[in-house]
């Protein structure tokens, strides 16, 4: 057996005297696929990106050996002259990771002039080559186009051209596919599973996702909390995983134990007939002066949600499914027919009488960083509803309410015991304790229906199985409908009863879960699904 | 989860302290504020207290004729007439000065010095050409500026506050409304408004305090609006629409608390401009009153007489320690509210 190519030993990683990863070894050998995979916080990104030294202010120690050079005694100039050259990186929004001064062609001879020494020239057709050989159609006419003009894909396929103009032998992939929609991952990971067999290159995945690695990875490190917790070929930690963390991991696909009987027959409530909802643009030129254009974000639109059961909206980003939330919240101006327990929103909001409807309707958002007031504590932000909706509770009442409130979501194991979190700040929760104030505070006002836009797509694997779970349990025992405003094939198989799928503002399909995910008949649909799989 | 809870703007606080420049700095300035508050128990022409023939007198808050004390006018004493401290210190007679025992406008008559004097034990930091102590000038001068300069921040503030909510908000046609007529408002040249109107009407504190209102509010309207267009899209600001509150409700609640941060780490240095600019207008002839105590009219005074060292040096060391601790609260106050620190 030969040397490896890249030989971690013992690596430590500390801010501030803090150490954020606690020795861990892992080798790579030349052409080999690595995948580093944990939850947020775990280390693998800060562990990956410190070997270059492209951390700020770590503190490393412990050795890396890349073809027998130790990279982190090298001197900052030394390693210059591996970054972009033996050692690619890739970042995970190509967006930031690309200068938007500079056309992408230019980013890209920048690289080839550098490391290779071509000629202006030369390295203008190179260019075009690298862009063609990742797929990009046209590349000769997207060399010159600047990152914003080009499509998330496109930049990302881009940012892999430039990671290869230097013919690395190591490829660090930090999170590849992340910003990018499920329909696309697939497509990315492909096309680096392709050059990595074309290259001969060894390539180090960090991410959180299981799917990404069984199909892509040969071998696999798992990390928890900055140790290595185990690390093996795939194919048999996935099959037999010994580490208890592993075994959570891979067990983390969200479970279904919703009520599956048919609804009773009733009033919807949530019907939507015609639904059209339209943003103004400017136009282009001299036309944009005078008059608005229009964007027609969702396209007549046609739904019913029965009390109790739960309608899921699958869509990538752009399709108009966020923008249907909204419309449903009653926060946007729209078209058609939009009933919430059979009142209108557009009649409710002209007869004054939309404060009662908003009691009915509910939401949680996907971020819970953003969806909480930093200043506001969790007793201001859980009993706001109850001042607008039940202004006659005493401070006392609304306290209590609070507290059943936050034993609801499972904040709180007794009410009675609830009073010490009352005065906290958002920014001392996690993210899934975040995700269930914001619950308890839709909760608290009694809705019928909820609005979860991406509920758990901001949360780790296993938080989110357990949120999932909560959301399901609220709905066995209050009889609560939701819309679930999803790009998640998996939350879609556990959740929802029946489902849409949605492109560009139009409703493609539409039917019960097993029959959609099961027998999708849109080609749309089959690639979402075959995507997920 | 143990440790007291503390929010956001009392985390902010405990990092401001822990700079302890800045941290200081507020203090120093503090305490020379609260002491220029009673400027007149520490420099004073009158005596605070006079016992005077077993009858107790309050020069400070009362005038007495000189025949009270034994003089021959019927007009107010003056207490820096030699013949009055005699009288004042005779028998069982006793009073009370302040340390320094010069009013801003005491002219003092019998000074041993021609004017402007260099400093001396009489008057420590010497006179200005009209024989005023240059001292009370300053402690005086450093009154003025600084609540001017407060209440010209505080002025600023509220306008720019609630004019930046109001268009960061609404957005739209409401703030392509607003940001034209701040353009148009904008452009208007300043300066020459001021000279124009300290012709027109009699030159007061006031009237320049509505004049500097006037255009100081438009820089931070600015930024308010710019932290009410990112905030007002936030998912809590929507999840408060969702719950029914009013626009005036998550104004108040939710986005109005969460865009003071450019508001208050501008405190500072809108003060020190403020200060900055009472001084420059007061040099130019163009600001307060004739006769206020005015560290501009002193800086001026120090051009005019350049060989009184006296006079330019003291202003400039007022000014220059006055405007750095205000610089250095206004550092120590933007890395506390860095959003990028906030989280450690």
């Amino acid at each position: 057996m030969t040397a490896p190519l890249l030989q971690v030993q013992n690596l430590q990683v500390a801010f501030n005297g803090q150490p954020v990863v606690h020795g861990i070894d892992f080798s790579i050998a030349a052409g080999e696929k690595l995948a580093l995979v944990g939850e947020s916080g775990s280390g693998k990104t800060v562990s990956a990106l410190s070997l270059l030294r492209l951390v700020h202010n770590a503190e490393v120690t412990g050795s890396a050996l890349l073809a027998g050079r130790d990279l982190l005694q090298m001197t900052e100039h030394q390693l210059r002259g591996v970054r972009g050259d033996e050692v690619a990186v890739i970042f995970q929004e190509p967006m930031t990771a690309l200068n938007p001064l500079y056309t992408v062609g230019d980013q890209i001879a920048e690289v080839l002039q550098l490391k290779k020494g071509l000629t202006a020239g030369q390295a203008r057709s190179a260019t075009v080559e690298l862009l063609a050989s990742t797929g990009i159609p046209e590349p000769a006419r997207r060399a010159g186009a600047y990152p914003h003009q080009l499509s998330g894909g496109q930049r990302q396929r881009a940012m892999i051209a430039m990671a290869l103009a230097s013919n690395p032998k190591l490829l660090l992939a930090d999170e590849p596919t992340t910003a990018l929609d499920v329909s696309l991952r697939g497509q990315i990971l492909d096309l680096l599973a392709d050059l990595q067999r074309q290259h001969g290159m060894a390539v180090l995945l960090i991410t959180h996702d299981l799917n990404l690695v069984r199909r892509f990875a040969d071998r696999v490190a798992v990390m928890e909390r900055g140790h290595l917790v185990e690390q093996g070929g795939v194919a048999e930690v996935f099959a037999s995983p010994q580490h208890a963390y592993t075994r959570m991991l891979l067990a983390s696909k969200p479970g279904r134990d919703v009520v599956e009987a048919p609804a009773e027959a009733g009033e919807p409530v949530l019907q939507a007939r015609g639904l059209r909802v339209s943003y103004p643009v400017p136009l282009p030129g001299l036309r944009g002066w005078f008059k608005k254009g229009e964007f027609v974000a969702v396209q007549g639109a046609d739904l019913d949600i029965p009390p109790g059961r739960t309608l899921g909206v699958i869509g990538e980003s752009g399709s108009g499914k966020s923008t249907l939330a909204l419309a449903a919240l009653g926060l946007l101006p729209h078209g058609g027919r939009l009933r919430v327990t059979g009142t209108d929103w557009n009649e409710a909001q002209n007869s004054g009488q939309s404060r009662a409807l908003r009691q009915r309707i509910q939401v949680v958002f996907q971020d819970p960083f953003s969806s909480l007031s930093p200043r506001m504590t969790v007793e201001q932000i859980v009993g706001e509803g109850l001042l607008v909706h039940e202004p006659g509770l005493s401070a006392a009442q609304r306290r209590e309410r609070v507290v059943v409130a936050l034993a609801d979501v499972g904040l709180v194991d007794d009410p009675r015991h609830g009073g010490d979190w009352l005065q906290r700040y958002p920014h001392e929760f996690s993210g899934g304790q975040r995700q269930r104030l914001a619950i308890a505070r839709a909760l608290i006002v009694g809705p019928q229906l909820l609005v979860l836009d991406e509920p758990t797509s901001a949360l780790d694997v296993t938080v989110q199985k357990q949120v999932l779970a909560l959301l399901q349990r609220l709905q066995r025992e209050r009889g609560l409908s939701y819309l679930l405003i999803t790009h998640d094939v998996d939350v879609i198989a556990a959740m929802a009863h029946e489902v849409v799928v949605m492109k560009d503002g139009a409703l493609l399909e539409r039917g019960h879960v097993d029959r959609v995910l099961q027998h999708p008949q849109h080609p749309y649909t089959q690639a979402l699904v075959r995507a997920a799989a | 989860m143990a440790a007291a809870s503390l929010s956001p703007s009392r985390r902010a606080w405990q990092r401001f302290k822990r700079n302890r420049l800045g941290y200081w700095s507020l203090v120093i300035f503090c305490v020379l504020v609260v002491a220029s508050l009673f400027a007149e128990l520490l420099s004073n022409d009158r005596p605070l207290i006079v016992r005077y023939e077993g009858n107790t007198y309050f020069p400070m808050v009362q005038d007495y004729p000189e025949t009270t004390f034994g003089g021959d006018f019927e007009t107010t004493t003056d207490y820096l007439d030699p013949f009055i401290r005699e009288q004042l210190t005779r028998g069982n007679n006793w009073a009370v000065y302040a340390p320094n025992p010069y009013g801003p406008k005491t002219l003092n008559y019998f000074a041993k010095e021609p004017n402007p004097s260099a400093p001396t034990l009489d008057n420590w930091l010497g006179t200005d050409d009209r024989g005023r102590d240059l001292l009370a000038q300053l402690i005086y001068g450093f009154r003025v500026s600084v609540l001017f300069a407060l209440a010209l921040t505080f002025i600023g503030v509220v306008l720019g506050v609630i004019t930046g909510a109001i268009q960061g908000f609404f957005g739209g046609k409401t703030d392509l409304v607003f940001q034209r007529f701040i353009e148009i408002w904008g452009s208007m040249p300043e300066l020459y408004l001021l000279i124009i109107f300290s012709a027109v009407f009699a030159p007061s504190i006031s009237l320049l305090l509505i004049l500097l209102s006037l255009f100081g509010w438009m820089g931070l309207s600015d930024y308010v609006r710019a932290e009410f267009l990112r905030n007002r899209q936030l998912d809590y600001v929507r999840a408060a629409r969702a719950l029914g509150l009013s626009n005036a409700q998550i104004i108040w609640r939710h986005v109005l608390p969460n865009s003071l941060t450019p508001v208050v780490t501008f405190l500072p240095f809108r003060m020190s401009a403020a200060i900055l600019a009472l001084t420059s207008l007061d040099f130019l002839g163009l600001g307060v009153p004739p006769g206020t105590p005015s560290l501009g009219e002193l800086l001026s005074q120090g051009k005019n007489n350049i060989d009184a060292w006296w006079i330019s040096m003291s202003t400039f060391a007022v000014l220059v320690i006055t405007l750095l601790l205000l610089t250095f609260m206004g550092d120590a106050l933007r890395d506390a509210l860095d959003p990028r620190k906030a989280e450690k």
